[in-house]
C-alpha cells in the first residue's frame, strides 16, 4: 500500500511515522502535490497552532489540494481541526472540508484537556476491536462540537467529537500514535478501510 | 472521564538513567529505552526524560536518544534539560518528543515561553519550576538545577508562565525531593488553584498514599516520581489499583 503522511512541518509527523513503523508499515513523508494525490491512503497529522499550520499549508498549496482528495484520509488532532470550517484559535479560516466549527474549550476544568480519557458511542469501522470506555490520549485546547459526522465522543466535561467521518475523510481529536495498543488498533483499522 | 496521570521521570546522563538524591549522589538505574518500554507496559500514563547535566555543563540536548525513545514507545513523553531556544525545541519535537520542559532558560528569558507557545502551541510547552521553602523567603523559585534562588515567588512565577503560554507546570519541591516523605501538598495545591493549566506534582513520593494525597488533597493533575519506580519499590499497576480504591479517576 502506498501510504503518504502529509509533511507540512507543523505537526509531530515523526511520531506517526514511528507508530506506523511499529505496525510494519513504511509510509512516505511528502508535501508534494502529485505524491499525495497518487497515494492509496493519506494521513494528516498535526500538533500546534491553527493559524501557523494554515500558513504552512498555504505556502505549499496544500490548502487547494487536500479538499480535492478522494482516497481514505485520516486527520489527527490538529489535523482533524484543520479539516473543519473555522477555528476560534487565532480566528482562523480552515480547509473547509467538513462543515463544522472549532471552538475553544470553555470550562472550569484545566485547559489544555491533557491526558487519557475515554471513547464512547463508537460508530465506525475505524473502531473495530475498540471497546466503549477504552482510553486514548488527548492534548488540546480547542474542540469540534458534537455533530451528525461524529463517530465517537469523549466528555470534558461536556461531550465533544472524539472522531469524525465525512465522505472519505476520517479524523480523530486524540492521538492514536500515542494511545498505546488501542491507538495502534485504530491506525490498523484505518489502513484496512 | 479524564484520568490523573502517573509519570515516571527518567533523569538522563550520558544516555543512561540516573536519579539524584536531593540532586546529588547519583545512582545508575539503567537504559532509558528499555525502562521506557517497561513503564509503558506497566501502565505509566506519560514519561518525562530530563537531561540533568545539560544546564550545568551546557551540553547539547539529546535528540538521538529522543528519536530512539519515540521509535519504541507508544505513550506520550516530555523531554527537558538545557533547552534554551526555539531551534532546540524544534529538533526535539521533530525527533518525536510530544512536549518539552523548560526551566532555567524561562527564568533567563521569559519571552521564550511565549515564542515556543506561538510557534508550536501551548500544549507542548511544559514549564518546570524547582521550588524551595525557607523561613526567610517562603516558597521561591530556584534555577540552574536548584542551585540559585531567584527573585520569583512560586505562585507569581507560575501565573506568569501560564500568561506567557505554558500549557503545563511541572512543580518540584526541593525540600521534598529525595526524602520519600510525600509531595509538598501546600504549594502544589496553591499552584494548582492559581493557574488554569494542568500541574504535575513532583518530589517526595515515598508510598501509595502520597500519590492519593497529591490528587485528592492538593488537586494535582499528574504525579511524577523516579527512584521509587526505578528501583521497583513501588509497582505502577499496584499503585493504580490503590488509587482507584481511593476514589481517584485513573486509567487501568
Amino acid at each position: 500500500m502506498n501510504l503518504v503522511i502529509v509533511d507540512y512541518k507543523a505537526g509531530n509527523v515523526q511520531s506517526v511515522m514511528f507508530a506506523l513503523e511499529r505496525l510494519g508499515i513504511n509510509a512516505t513523508l511528502s508535501c508534494d502535490f502529485e505524491t499525495i494525490k497518487s497515494a492509496d491512503k493519506v494521513i494528516f497529522p498535526g500538533v500546534g497552532e491553527a493559524s501557523s499550520a494554515m500558513t504552512q499549508l498555504k505556502s505549499r498549496n496544500l490548502d487547494k489540494l487536500l479538499p480535492t482528495l478522494e482516497q481514505p484520509f485520516f486527520g489527527v488532532c490538529l489535523g482533524m481541526q484543520l479539516l473543519c470550517q473555522h477555528s476560534e484559535e487565532g480566528n482562523t479560516d480552515l480547509l473547509g472540508i467538513i462543515p463544522l466549527p472549532v471552538k475553544r474549550i470553555e470550562t472550569d476544568l484545566k485547559v489544555p484537556h491533557m491526558g487519557w480519557n475515554q471513547l464512547e458511542n463508537l460508530q465506525s469501522p475505524l473502531f473495530v476491536g475498540i471497546k466503549e470506555q477504552d482510553f486514548v490520549y488527548y492534548v488540546h485546547s480547542y474542540y469540534v462540537p458534537m455533530s451528525e459526522y461524529t463517530i465517537a465522543q469523549t466528555s470534558y466535561p461536556e461531550p465533544f467529537s472524539a472522531a469524525l467521518h465525512y465522505k472519505n475523510f476520517y479524523a480523530a481529536q486524540f492521538h492514536p500514535e500515542k494511545s498505546g495498543p488501542a491507538g495502534s488498533q485504530i491506525l490498523k483499522n484505518f489502513l484496512a478501510l | 472521564m479524564l484520568t490523573k496521570r502517573i509519570i515516571p521521570c527518567l533523569d538522563i546522563k550520558d544516555g543512561r538513567t540516573v536519579k539524584g538524591i536531593q540532586f546529588e549522589n547519583i545512582r545508575d538505574a539503567g537504559d532509558p529505552v528499555e525502562l521506557a518500554k517497561w513503564y509503558a507496559e506497566q501502565g505509566a500514563d506519560e514519561l518525562v526524560f530530563l537531561d540533568i547535566t545539560a544546564t550545568n555543563e551546557e551540553r547539547k540536548t539529546f535528540a538521538e536518544l529522543v528519536r530512539d525513545i519515540a521509535r519504541h514507545i507508544d505513550i506520550p513523553f516530555t523531554v527537558g534539560g538545557g533547552i534554551s531556544s526555539v531551534a532546540d525545541v524544534e529538533v526535539l519535537l521533530m525527533a518525536g518528543a510530544d512536549k518539552v520542559s523548560i526551566n532555567s532558560s524561562a527564568i533567563r528569558n521569559p519571552e521564550l515561553v511565549r515564542e515556543l507557545a506561538d510557534r508550536f502551541g501551548s500544549q507542548c510547552v511544559t514549564v518546570a519550576i524547582d521550588t524551595k521553602y525557607t523561613e526567610v523567603s517562603g516558597w521561591k523559585v530556584y534555577t540552574r538545577a536548584g542551585t540559585i534562588e531567584t527573585e520569583w515567588a512560586t505562585i507569581a512565577w507560575a501565573k506568569k508562565v501560564v500568561e506567557l503560554g505554558a500549557g503545563e507546570i511541572l512543580l518540584t519541591s526541593m525540600n521534598n525531593d529525595g526524602t520519600k516523605a510525600g509531595f509538598a501538598l501546600d504549594i502544589t495545591k496553591a499552584v494548582s488553584e492559581a493557574v488554569s493549566v494542568p500541574v504535575i506534582a513532583s518530589g517526595g513520593a515515598g508510598n501509595m498514599q502520597h500519590f492519593a494525597d497529591a490528587f485528592n488533597s492538593a488537586h494535582a493533575d499528574a504525579a511524577l516520581a523516579a527512584s521509587l519506580f526505578h528501583f521497583r519499590e513501588l509497582g505502577i499497576p499496584e499503585l493504580k489499583r490503590f488509587l482507584k480504591l481511593q476514589g481517584v479517576d485513573i486509567r487501568i
